[in-house]
Parts: C-alpha cells; structure tokens; sequence
C-alpha cells in the first residue's frame, strides 16, 4: 500500500505486538477482549466524528446491529465466518441508506443529531416488542426483550466444532483491531481521508472545488458503522448473547464519551478512551459506595469544561511546547486539529 | 360516537403531555440556544421532588404546581451557573456537558432513592363514557398544558420582561448597552426553563412509576418535539406536538401502543428531512 509508510506500518505493528504480549500480564484476557473490542468501536465514532465532523448520536444502532446481524445469521448458518462478514456489511448498508437520506437532504449537526438518535431508539423500541414468537428471522427469533441467546459463537473458518474462546480470542480481537487501525491510518492518508477532514473544516469550499462532499460523507459513514459493526459481532462473540440494551441510549453516550475523553482528530485518542473509561467502570463496578452513572457523568462535564480536547491532543500540545527549541523541524506539523468539530 | 369520544380525549391529552413534556425544552432552545439533554433528568427530579413532598404531609397539588417547579428551577440555576454558563455559543459541547450533567443526576437519584420503582396515586378519579373508562387525571394534564401556553404566550408577549429577555435573545450586546445584563437574563431563562421541566415532570408523576431513570423515556421526544418545531416557540411547539400527538394516538389505536412510538419517531425523521429547520422555518413565519 503506497499510501501507508512502511515506516509507519511497521512501528504501529511492533507496538501492538508487545502490547498484546504484555497487557494479558496485568490484566485477564477475557476483560482485555472486551477493553479491545470498546477500543474500535471508540475509533468507529472517531474516524466519522473526528474526522468527519459528522456527529453521530447513534453509533450505539450500528454496534447493536453488528451483534444482532452475527446471532442472527450464525443462528441459521451455524458457522460463523460468513455472519462475520454480514454482520460488517449489514450496518455498513444501512448507515450507506441513512447517510443518502440525511446527507443528501443537507442536514447538519444538531438535525443529524436527532436524526441518528431517532433511528437508535426505533430499533430499540422495535426490538424490544419482538418478544413474540411471529418476530423470526430464519431459524432465529429475536427474543424481543430477552435478546438472543445460544448462537453458534467464533470458529475456526470452515470448521464449525473448533470454537475460539478464551486466550485465542483475545488475539483474534487484538489483530482485528490492528487491522482496523492499519485500515484508518491508511483510509486517513489517501485522497479520500485528506478531502473528508476538509469537508469537516469547510464543507462549502470543498463543494465549490468539485468534490460531491454528499457522497463522501455517506461513504465514510458506512466506513464507520461497518467498523462499528465488526466490534458488534466480536462483542455478540464475546457477550455469547445479544439484548436490546446494546441499542440502548447509554451505549450512545458511552461512545461519544470514550470520543470526548481520548480526543477527537486523533486515531488513538478515541481508542485509549474506550479501554481507558471502561477498564474504570469495570473498577467502579466493583465498589458500591459511589454510583458508577455518576462517575461516569461527572467525567464528561469536566472534560467539556476544563479539556474540551481530550487527552491525546492535550498530550501532543505539551509535548510539543517542549520540542519547539529544536532549531528545525523535519515537515510541518500535519496532525489534525479537534476544535472546528462543532462548527 | 362514545368511541370516538374517547379516542379525541386520547388525542387531545397526547398533544397536551407533548406540550407538558417540551415546554422547558422549548424555553432553554428556543431561546437561548442550548440544548439541555439533561432535561429528561430535571423532570424526574420534579416527580421526586413532588413524591417527597407529599409524603411530607404537603397537599398535592401544592406539591405539583408550587413545590416542584421552585426546587428543580434552583437545581437549573446553580447548575447554569457552575456549567452552562461557560458554554454559550457552543451547541454541541452544551449538548455533551448536559448528557454528563443527565448521567449525573441518574447516578445521584440512584444513590438517594434507590434504584427502587415509587409512586404516588392520581388525585383525581376516573369516569366512564358508554363503555369505556376515561382516566380523569388526563383533563387535569389538558388543563395544565393549556394555561402554560396561554401564560408562556402572555408573559413573552404582554410583560417588560419578556420583551426585554427577546432582545438578550436576539442581540446579547444591544441588550447591554441599553443597560440590561445579558448574563443574568440567561441566569433567568434557564431559571425558568428548569421549574416547566420539573413541573412537567411533577404533573406526570403519579402517571408513571418512578425511577431514577425515568427521564430517558421523556428526553427524545422533548428533543425530537422542539428540534421539529422549528424557530418559533410557541406556534413550533404547538404544530410539532400536534403532529406528533396525532401520528402516535393513530397508529396507537390503529395498530399497538409500540407501534404508536415508533410511528411517531419516524414522522419526525421524516418531518426533518422535509423541513430541516423545523415547521416554523416555513410555516408561521415570524410568529411567537
């Protein structure tokens, strides 16, 4: 791939992999799976809001879908590469028809806001009234309320009796999400990232350059949900059941939270703020002295507040303050900046 | 002709929980801009504040009317004062900051209270028409929607006050050298703002059980009725829950009650790629 540095490849590959070696010293891998498999639905909601500038109130519906899409079809086909594959493709689809229908019709930020929460808490409401034995999809029912369980989990392809559970799923999640993050890095550098974080800065000039800035938006939304739909699966794998929670308007939350914390315009960021605030909950959930939703809130009005940036970015801003006596740089500064994000 | 009786009842008190429901909502974005996404959470703690009085011995009404609106207002004032107030102008953080501020009060109802479901009875009883059982309380929520409206109305339009916090509305800086402080007239919109969410949510409370996470279910459809409704306050705040009052009660009636819901979300995502600033953006021009 030209538009991926070898150089840049390689350190991300080498730093992963003594990052997957080493964390499962400090922390089990059954809690690391599920640390991983936040981590890249954190980095869905950053390539499309970061990058995009498209704020997303319902990345939590991709996610729920992603895992329903997976119980579903590995429910009817009992093996589970092909619902893998589905289970990307059909949020990906139905972000493409979402995306066609609000950016083609021009809206933007607080409209798209509702819009995207709107079709959230219709599959929620939806899938929550499936209880009855009429709502099946093949073999499977939907189980409204009560999700579905007892789907055929991740195997080894072509060999449904040979499942992957344990150690052997944290490093399918763990190179699933260096895949997904070669993939950003990569979309990031082509033509197409470079003129999407232009649109996000300035939609109408890049519209006025001839760019069909409807289209592009639409395709980097399904990027995401696709993205978003991968942690789903991997999370139907990992939970073994799939419950309408997962559409929930918390899950939301969550995510744009994990975004907020990490900071936006950065690849990282969102990631580090997934592992980092739900590794925290796992912590707070041990304790019962403070409510864990409290915490939870009180980190995100502080983040608003005092670092509307969030960590990385902050980071990066002092690093560079105490560099910037080097008498020469190397090449300008091209990381990219998260404050036109609300525009 | 009783059926119909009954189901016009339905619609009109459908419409009129809408109007209950956004009110707040309306008030903090139709005028200020800010998008309160912990407006959910303020109504709850209106319903608490009602249940707790009540069993303090305080007539209920008191408790709905008086009690609520002063107590959640307060809770509005200082947490303008600690977060909104730093955050004009900026829509999105507003937003997020909110949802944090929602979570919060979730996580402190839940430590006070109890992750427990509690209640209290309808003061007024029910009565049949023909053969069906019409809710009494439901004329109540009519009745109260309507005099909120006619007072929101009279107060914008009619007072000093209202005239003067429209200016800060529309020009902060003009507002200021004419001698009106801008910050305190948000400090006094958002103060208002605040008590109509917690009377909302005092006048829905012996409808639902309550718990700490009740503000979520109210949350989406206050957004969803005053983002539909557009620009102006009242006149959007009146089609948007008509509309949305009327899909939900037919498809409610028609097909289920969930069904009713789901009718209702997709009229708005429909409503907002049609007009995507909102009913009043086209309609009712330039009214209140």
């Amino acid at each position: 791939m030209a538009i991926l540095p070898l150089k840049e490849a390689v350190t991300t590959i080498l730093v992963a992999a003594v990052l997957i070696y080493t964390l499962p010293l400090m922390i089990s891998t059954y809690t690391l799976s599920i640390l991983l498999i936040y981590a890249m639905l954190g980095l869905s909601l950053g390539l499309i809001w970061g990058f995009g500038g498209i704020l997303c109130f319902g990345q939590a519906a991709f996610f729920g879908l992603g895992a329903y899409s997976y119980a579903i079809a590995a429910i009817n086909i009992g093996e589970s590469t092909l619902p893998m594959v589905i289970a990307v493709l059909v949020p990906a689809l139905f972000a493409a028809v979402m995306g066609v229908f609000m950016f083609y019709g021009r809206l933007a930020d607080v409209y798209l806001g509702v819009i995207t929460l709107v079709v959230t808490l219709i599959l929620f409401k939806f899938i929550n009234s499936t209880a009855g034995p009429s709502y099946v999809i093949g073999k499977a029912r939907l189980g409204g309320y009560n999700g579905i369980p007892g789907f055929q989990t991740l195997n080894v392809p072509g060999q449904p009796d040979s499942y992957i559970w344990g150690d052997p799923f944290y490093y399918v999640c763990a190179v699933a999400l260096v895949i997904v993050f070669l993939f950003v890095t990569a979309l990031l550098r082509s033509s197409f990232g470079r003129i999407a974080v232009g649109i996000r800065e300035n939609e109408q000039r890049m519209s006025l350059m001839g760019y069909d800035v409807r289209a592009r938006k639409t395709v980097l939304f399904a990027i995401g949900a696709g993205i978003a739909g991968l942690a789903g699966a991997l999370f139907a794998n990992w939970a073994e059941i799939v419950t309408p929670g997962l559409y929930s308007l918390g899950q939301s939350a969550e995510i744009i939270i994990w975004c907020i914390v990490g900071g936006l315009g950065t690849r990282v960021g969102p990631m580090l703020g997934a592992a980092g605030l739900a590794y925290l909950k796992f912590m707070l959930g041990q304790q019962s002295m403070i409510d864990n939703t409290l915490i939870t809130g009180l980190i995100l009005v502080l983040f608003v507040l005092f670092l509307p940036k969030g960590i990385v970015p902050a980071v990066a801003d002092l690093w560079k303050l105490s560099v910037r006596r080097r008498p020469r740089r190397k090449r300008p500064n091209r990381r990219i900046r998260a404050e036109r994000v609300d525009g | 002709m009783d059926y119909v009786a009954v189901i016009s009842v339905e619609v009109v008190y459908a419409v009129a929980s809408l109007v209950l429901i956004s009110a707040g909502l309306a008030i903090v974005f139709g005028m200020m801009k800010v998008i309160n996404l912990a407006h959910g959470e303020f109504m709850m703690m209106g319903g608490y504040a009602t249940i707790t009085a009540v069993n303090y011995g305080v007539n209920i009404f008191v408790a709905m009317l008086v009690v609520a609106p002063i107590v959640v207002g307060l809770i509005g004032l200082v947490v303008e004062r600690l977060v909104i107030r730093h955050l004009y102008g900026r829509l999105v953080d507003t937003m997020l900051a909110t949802w944090g501020l929602s979570l919060l009060f979730i996580g402190l109802a839940t430590m006070i209270f109890g992750n427990t479901t509690t209640g209290i009875s309808t003061p007024i009883p029910g009565f049949t028409v023909g053969g069906y059982q019409i809710n009494g309380y439901n004329f109540f929520i009519i009745l109260v929607s309507i005099v909120l409206l006619v007072s929101m109305y009279a107060v914008l339009k009619g007072t000093r006050l209202g005239l003067v916090a429209r200016g800060a509305m529309q020009n902060p800086e003009m507002a200021a050298a004419l001698g009106y402080s801008p910050d305190k007239i948000y400090m006094a919109t958002f103060f208002a703002g605040s008590a109509l969410s917690g009377l909302a949510g005092a006048v829905l409370a012996p409808l639902v059980g309550l718990v700490p996470t009740s503000g979520g279910a109210y949350i989406a459809k206050a957004f969803i009725t005053v983002i539909a409704g557009g620009p102006s306050l009242i006149a959007g705040l009146m089609s948007s829950a008509g509309l949305f009052g009327l899909v939900n009660q037919l498809f409610t009636f028609t097909v289920s009650p969930v069904m009713g819901e789901v009718a209702l979300l997709i009229a708005a995502v429909i409503l907002l790629r049609l007009l995507p600033q909102g009913v009043t953006a086209r309609f009712f021009k330039g009214k209140m």
